[in-house]
Order: C-alpha cells, then structure tokens, then sequence
C-alpha cells in the first residue's frame, strides 16, 4: 500500500505516548500533507533538538547547556531543593512559578515488580547534593501514588544521615474545589494536615 | 404503573421513595445476550427459566453497576459474546437507567480494547459522561449479591471469605477498595524484594510502611462494618438464624488492644522481623492479609462451617439482610440485592420471610430460579420474567 518510509515514519509516531496505530497513521499522512509548515519545520526541530539538548549532570533536567539554566541560576534559592519522579513534574511546579529553589530529577520510582531499583534513579545523587552545606531544605513532590509514597519513604530514610530537613508537600483540597466531591482519603488527609489560621 | 401504585398506597409510595432501583437495562454482546432491552418498575424481579438460559448473565451484567469484576470475577475479554466459531468478538456494555430519591440517572460501562495494546479496560459512563473511574458508580448505587459459587464460602480457605469481607465493606466505604489495591501492590513488592534476595533494607522499610498503613486503614474499616453487621443482625429475630460475626487475625486483635497508630507500627516491627521468614516462605507472616472471618450460628453455638447446606445459607442471608438494612439506614436506600438460585435451600418459612423482608427494605431483589412455583410469595409484589436461550419474556 506504502513504500518503506512512510511505513517507517508511520512505525516511528506510533511509539510516541498517546498514539496508536490508527492516529500514528492519521498523523504522519497530515506531516506529508503540509510538508513546508509542518513537516520540514519538525525535521529541523527534532534535528536540532537531538543534537543540543542534554540532561544536566547535576539535577537530571533537560536542557541545551549542562548544568541546566535553573542549576546554573542566579537568582534560584541554592538552599532548597525539591526532588521529582520526572522532568514533567519539575515543568508542572515551574508553571506555578511557586518555588525558586532548585529541583532533582530522580528519573522515576522504585518498583520491584518493574525492577526499577534505587541504583536506576538518581538517589546517591541527591544524597550528595544534600550534603552540600548551603542545602537546607528538602522538599519530596512525588505523586501521591503508592509507588511514589514508597520511593519518598525510602528517599526520606536515605537523607537521614546528613543535616538537611526533609518536608513533603501537602494532600488535601485542591485550589477552588468543593468539600462535596473529595473522596474520604482526601478529606482525611486534608483534616490531619490542617493548619491553624 | 408506577403512577397508579403512589395513588392507591401510601405505603408503597414511601418504600419506592427509598429504593435504587434499575428501571431499563440493556445489554450489548454480553456473554450470550446479542441485545437486550428490559424495561421494569422498582419493584423486585424473579427470572426464571431451565439451567443455561441466561438468568446468572443478567445478573453479572448488574453486578457491573457497582466498581469491581462483577459476581463471577471474570477476566472482561470473557465476557464478550463469541459468536460459534468466530475468531473475534464484539466488546460488551451495559447500560441501566436507575432511579432513586435523588432521581433519575444513567450508568453506562462495558469492555474497551485499547488499540494496539493488550492491556483492557472498563470504560464507566455516567448520563452520558466519561467517569473518573469504576469507583464513581458507587456513589449511585450499591449492590449486595450471593450467588452458588458462594455456598462453599465457610469451607474454602480464608482468601475468599476476605474477598467477601471487603464487598460488605466496599458499601459502606467505597474507597476501601483503594486501599485494598495499594496494599496488595506494596505486599507484592515486599514479596518480590524478598524473592530477589534483595538487602537493601531502606526500601523494605518504605514497603513495609505502606503495608502497616494501608494494611491497619483495612483492618480498622472491616472491624467497623463487622461489628455493625453483627449487631444489626443479633436485633433481627425470625426464621433466620442468628450469626455471630468475629474476625479473628493479629492486626485485627491488636486493633481492638491498642490505638491504630500503635498497630502500624507493631505491624513494620513483626515485618522487620520476619524477613528472613519470609524470603524463605514466600508472602507475609503478618499483616491485614491474613484475617479471617469467623461466623458461629449463635442458637446452636456451632461454626457455620460445621451447619447444613441450608443453614449456611441462610447464615449468609442473615448477613447480607443486615448489610441491606444497615445500608438503608445510612444512606436512605436500600441497595440492589442479587440473589442467584438462593431460594430453592431455603424451606417454606424462610423463604416468606425473605420476602417479606426484601419488600419491606424496599429494595430491589433480583432472584433467579429454574422453577416458578418457589416465588409463589411474591406473586403481585414483584415483576415475573421467563429466561430461554437468552431472550427474556415477561410472564
């Protein structure tokens, strides 16, 4: 039906996240229909991308100089740092534009059934990190699954012989939500973290 | 009908008031069902019909109203309908319209194959919208069920008395079920770890914290619902026996010593300790796994696992009109009631007093049965179909 490349191409995008078979064909055929906007410009892109960007030695970010632009930042708070499952987290918290501290990317969470172990992510990293002495503060924003529970818990334990103190964020009710619709962990959670006002 | 019934009795209009009731179901390539379309009142529904017609189908397709793998657990590829000799098969769903006091709406769910993938799904609709989850439909509705397979539950081993532990507790608090699954994935690492001969003993710390956290948050929902159980059913004098319901495990006995946090940490202590134990054992020596349900005919002070047939039977009705009854109480209505082929071990007395009892909870029962004359009670108070080769017809 097709030659080889548009095969290849079509094999290619059904791998990227969110894509199957069908969308990976229906994508690839709309790349060769607007070739000068869409497809030579994405080239170029993956291209370039492919060659300049890098993962900073030190936090695990992506970005085109190592170590990245927030490692590197003059302005980033150098006494914080706050450790996440994956580069997706630490761009979530950077939307917020909440924390100016500096992140660590652990590359994902322990899963024996997996066999992802702590020497696949970047544990003995950040324990280095932490003994730093202008570090201070350790923030744990791993998702609130069982897997991240378990890696924060055991992040937590590895972080217990140097000076640093350890905090995780807050679960509880989210921004403009309403008490009606929480689920019971939620609420419970969100009543034994709550604060006096 | 359902008009002329709130003219004539005042009564009737109260316990529909208070009733979840299924009021159209309709199938799509669910096991032998091709299509299926049943309209009914809130009012109970006895489906008889010969051994393989259909009747336990319809019932597994109820049972997919609430979160969960429905009555018979099955793998949801099974449940699609084949045709005879055909390679593939068309994904199943059901669809019901329920009407209760708070009015009328519409669940949706069925079977959906991601493309390109083998892992599947159960897709869940509500009116019309995509749900977060199966865990949402318990919101609308909550199903109480006892089928055959159940009959063995007192002799088997404790795994699935469990299983039936934790349904009793799913309609009380439907996110016992999500921590029932957490605990079950940490306990499976823990094993792995240990399988592994892992010694790394940070992160069996970190497995051990979620099966002492997760694990005590179970222990203490089911020694709740337990002892609400127990007593409801202990008010309740008829022709059904009268149970005593104890669970009986560590975790749960140091729960009724000492206060949950106590517990958790008791917990990661014998886990630590066993460690060895178990690498070599495989699974855990300690922890909300290992409960069991102990229930005793009080009148006769006998085990029910030493009792006929009948008497356990009627035991496990006990226990599932109480959780009916309790369930009314908190919630205002009274859950579905799916009761497979339960009549038949149960003698004439029993039997009017089930459903006396299922009318007055005012709780939509489904019964099946082969044969009409055992449902003979219930003639005006309920709606009657016949079940051949799957089509449904009203008698």
């Amino acid at each position: 039906m097709t030659g080889p490349e548009i095969e290849t191409l079509i094999q290619l995008l059904a791998k990227l996240p969110g894509l199957g078979p069908r969308s990976a064909r229906r994508a690839a055929l709309d790349l060769l229909k607007k070739r000068e906007t869409l497809l030579k410009p994405l080239a170029e892109a993956l291209d370039l991308a492919a060659e300049r960007i890098v993962t900073c030695t030190t936090c695990g970010n992506l970005d085109t100089i190592d170590p990245c632009s927030i490692c590197a930042g003059a302005k980033r708070d150098v006494s914080q740092i706050c450790v996440v499952e994956e580069v997706a987290d630490l761009w979530a918290i950077e939307r917020s534009a909440a924390f100016r501290g500096r992140y660590h990317v652990l590359g994902g969470v322990l899963s024996a059934l997996d066999g992802v172990g702590p020497e696949d992510l970047s544990i003995a990293r950040l324990v280095e990190r932490a003994s730093a002495s202008e570090v201070k503060e350790i923030i744990l924003a791993m998702n609130a699954t069982v897997e991240g529970q378990t890696t924060a818990h055991y992040v937590t334990d590895r972080l217990a012989g140097t000076q640093v103190q350890v905090t995780r964020l807050a679960h509880g009710v989210p921004v403009g939500g309403e008490l009606d619709y929480l689920d019971d962990g939620t609420l419970t959670a969100a009543l034994r973290a709550r604060r006096s006002v | 009908m359902s008009q002329a019934v709130s003219a004539v009795s005042l009564p009737a209009a109260s316990a529909a008031e208070r009733r979840a009731a299924v009021v159209r179901l309709s199938l799509t390539d669910f096991r032998c069902y091709a299509r299926l379309r049943l309209d009914i009142e809130a009012q109970p529904v006895v489906l008889t019909g010969p051994n393989g017609a259909g009747k336990t189908n319809l019932l597994e397709a109820l049972s997919f109203l609430s979160p969960g793998r429905g009555l018979r657990r099955a793998r949801l590829a099974e449940i699609d309908r084949r045709e005879r000799g055909a390679d593939t098969a068309a994904p199943w769903a059901v669809a019901a319209v329920l009407e209760s006091g708070r009015g009328r709406v519409n669940l949706g769910t069925g079977h959906e194959a991601a493309e390109g993938k083998s892992t599947e799904r159960r897709v869940v609709r509500i009116d019309g919208h995509p749900a977060r989850g199966q865990k949402d439909l318990a919101q609308y509705l909550s199903l109480v069920w006892l089928t055959p397979d159940m009959d063995r539950l007192f002799m088997e081993g404790s795994s699935s008395r469990r299983r039936f532990v934790d349904r009793l507790v799913y309609g009380f608090h439907p996110d016992h079920a999500g921590e029932v699954a957490a605990y079950e994935t940490v306990m499976r690492e823990r094993g792995r770890l240990l399988a592994d001969g892992s010694a790394d003993a940070a992160w069996l710390d970190a497995l051990e914290d979620g099966m002492a956290r997760h694990g005590v948050a179970i222990a203490a929902a089911r020694a709740e619902v337990i002892r609400r159980l127990d007593s409801a059913a202990a008010e309740r004098t008829g022709p059904f026996p009268v149970p005593r319901l104890v669970l009986t495990g560590e975790v749960d006995a140091w729960l009724g010593e000492m206060p949950a946090v106590a517990v958790e940490d008791r917990v990661r202590d014998a886990l630590r300790a066993g460690r060895s134990h178990d690498a070599a054992q495989g699974g855990a020596a300690c922890g909300a796994h290992r409960t069991d349900l102990l229930v005793t005919y009080v009148a006769k002070d006998r085990p029910a696992r030493d009792c006929s047939t009948g008497e356990q039977k009627a035991l496990l009705l006990s226990i599932l009109l109480a959780m009916a009854r309790e369930l009314r109480g908190e919630r205002g209505e009274a859950p579905l009631l799916l009761l497979d082929e339960v009549v038949a071990h149960l003698d004439g007395a029993r039997r009017a007093a089930l459903f006396d009892e299922i009318c007055d909870l005012g709780a939509q029962a489904w019964l099946t049965g082969t044969d009409d004359e055992l449902f003979a009670g219930l003639r005006g108070r309920a709606r009657f179909f016949r079940v051949l080769d799957a089509t449904v017809m009203p008698r």
